[in-house]
């Protein structure tokens, strides 16, 4: 049975450009696997070590921009400029996670906010680099010989595929010893360390998985949307992504995917069903009931029904 | 000859010395218990050894290693782990999975490794899997080894952070009054786990309260009584030694 729905689904998720001709729905799914893995690389995070970063736009804008840069500037393919996005929001989650995470908790918020903020007024004001406000135009859709990803149908591909390779990486870290250590440094930081967990090494492992993670979700929006604009770096992207990691369920491998998934089509439902107006009353009254009824999230209230 | 040699060690609070220069040692493979009124220094003690606390003065070495200045987490690399006075578990985890972070400086796979799904990697989970089953069933928690720890009765909870700490196959093993809270029966099956221990060649320190289960199983008790060593040695000495029997009937006794 669960095998058959897993079967299902992923034929699904492989023809769906196939059966989802209106190029508006198809972008709304692309939107919902880039942010698929923006929420598995928060939860990393917020999940697991239990530290929220409310600065995750950050990594999330500095990919955007290391990827638009060095595609337009020095006309880097896409495929050297991803892994250069990833590397360089990794770097940030080194320097932010060597600064924050020796106090951790709410300094680690402050820190992540404050750099969110920082970054997003350099992408305002040093036009030289940056173009400012008006941002970057014209950033190249990633090709392969004989093969464009200028279209939909085929950027889909590319994100689904990413999509899955983060999946993979969450799941591989959450079940080796350093996951456990996350895990561990949640539940009990003073026990952890007495049996050797290095608490300022592995939330340092975790921040800069994390950002590297959030690196490629930004290259992928930036090669997709095209342009990039100090919007990126918006806040409420951030709050974007902790509502999917927690509505979805925190500390689960599926959970993010879910959260993903429900609030990128959630408001785009609602915009079609009814007016601005009632638009985020509804989705406001929602995640109420939501944190209300199922506080664990959607994925561990299911899960518990299902034992 | 001592293993984890302890010289001068002083903490203070605000002021208040709870350490006044402290010295004792542990001696290879033997239980040593640390005894005295509450109040007397005994979890500062182990909180200034494992690093935990950083101690005024003094210093502290393990087969003459020094560990003072060090962090936890690198004393627990050097062969010292603890227990807490307070039970410390992982409370939503599984037995296993709290078994398995205990595990944590037994595995060696780096980040890279692990992303890499490298094969080694899978080898070495399967070898940290067959050793948490083997501490479980040396606690005797094999038949709980799903269950969340937090929904464990208290005395197992205790077994769980004994089997975590064990998991870490420590060279010394410093035990945070181990059998607070347990009942009568399970208080024994500690006592016998805790000797077997050492006849494996554990060295272990003791902090107790109940003296039967000390008197028990020590090879050499030691005395605090605000923040000061009062006395050291074999059992029977201690039980007869005048300035224990003074600090534990208090100051009233002394006329």
């Amino acid at each position: 049975m669960r095998r058959l729905a897993a079967a299902l689904g992923a034929a699904a998720m492989l023809t769906l450009p196939l059966w989802l001709a209106s190029p508006y729905h198809l972008h709304v799914v692309i939107m919902a696997g880039i942010f698929t893995i923006l929420a598995l690389s928060l939860n990393l995070l917020l999940g697991y070590t239990g530290q929220l970063s409310l600065g995750h736009a950050g990594f999330f804008g500095i990919g955007a921009y290391t990827s638009a840069l060095l595609a337009l500037h020095w006309e880097w393919p896409f495929w050297l400029a991803l892994p250069s996005a990833a590397l360089t929001a990794g770097l940030a989650g080194y320097g932010i996670g060597r600064l924050a995470l020796k106090v951790r908790g709410a300094y680690f918020v402050l820190v992540t906010i404050s750099f969110a903020g920082v970054i997003s007024l350099i992408s305002i004001n040093w036009m030289e680099l940056t173009n400012g406000p008006l941002g970057l135009p014209g950033v190249p859709a990633p090709e392969l010989p004989g093969l464009s990803f200028r279209t939909k149908g085929a950027y889909y591909y590319l994100v689904l595929a990413a999509a899955g390779l983060s999946y993979l990486v969450c799941h591989r870290v959450v079940r080796s010893r350093l996951g456990r250590a996350f895990v561990a440094l949640r539940e009990n930081e003073p026990l952890a360390e007495s049996v050797g967990v290095d608490p300022t090494r592995t939330l340092v492992a975790a921040a800069v998985l994390s950002a590297a993670m959030a690196g490629v979700a930004g290259s992928l929006y930036a090669h997709y949307t095209r342009f990039v604009s100090p919007e990126v770096f918006l806040f409420s992207y951030t709050v974007t992504m902790v509502i999917m990691v927690v509505a979805g369920g925190k500390g689960t491998l599926l959970g993010p995917v879910v959260g993903a998934i429900l609030f990128t089509a959630l408001p785009e439902a609602l915009r079609e069903a009814m007016a601005w107006q009632w638009q985020m009353v509804a989705y406001g009254l929602l995640l109420v009931a939501l944190v209300f009824f199922l506080p664990r999230g959607i994925v561990p209230t299911v899960a518990s029904w299902r034992r | 000859m001592a293993t984890l040699s302890v010289e001068d060690l002083a903490v203070e609070f605000g002021g208040v010395a709870a350490l006044a220069g402290v010295s004792f040692g542990v001696r290879t493979g033997t239980i040593t218990s640390l005894i005295g009124p509450n109040g007397a220094g005994k979890t500062t003690a182990f909180n200034a050894i494992t690093g935990y606390l950083r101690p005024r003065r003094g210093r502290v070495a393990l087969d003459d290693v020094p560990l003072t200045g060090h962090r936890p987490c690198d004393i627990a690399r050097r062969g010292i782990v603890r227990t807490f006075q307070k039970t410390s578990v992982f409370p939503a985890l599984s037995v296993h999975d709290n078994v398995m972070v205990g595990l944590h400086l037994r595995g060696r796979a780096g980040v890279l490794a692990i992303l890499g799904g490298r094969r080694a990697v899978r080898d070495e989970e399967a070898r940290l899997i067959t050793e948490a089953e083997s501490v479980m069933t040396f606690v005797g928690l094999g038949h709980r080894r799903d269950e969340a720890a937090s929904a464990l009765p208290y005395g197992e909870q205790r077994l769980v952070e004994l089997a975590v700490a064990l998991a870490a196959r420590p060279r010394l093993l410093l035990l945070d009054e181990p059998g607070a809270g347990m009942t009568g029966g399970e208080k024994e099956r500690l006592i016998e786990l805790i000797r077997r221990l050492r006849d494996d060649g554990l060295t272990v320190l003791l902090v107790e309260h109940d003296m039967r289960l000390v008197m028990g199983i020590s090879d050499t008790v030691i005395v605090l009584n605000h923040g000061r060593v009062i006395a050291e040695g074999p059992p029977a000495a201690i039980q007869a030694h005048p300035d224990v029997i003074r600090a534990y009937l208090g100051a009233s006794a002394r006329a």
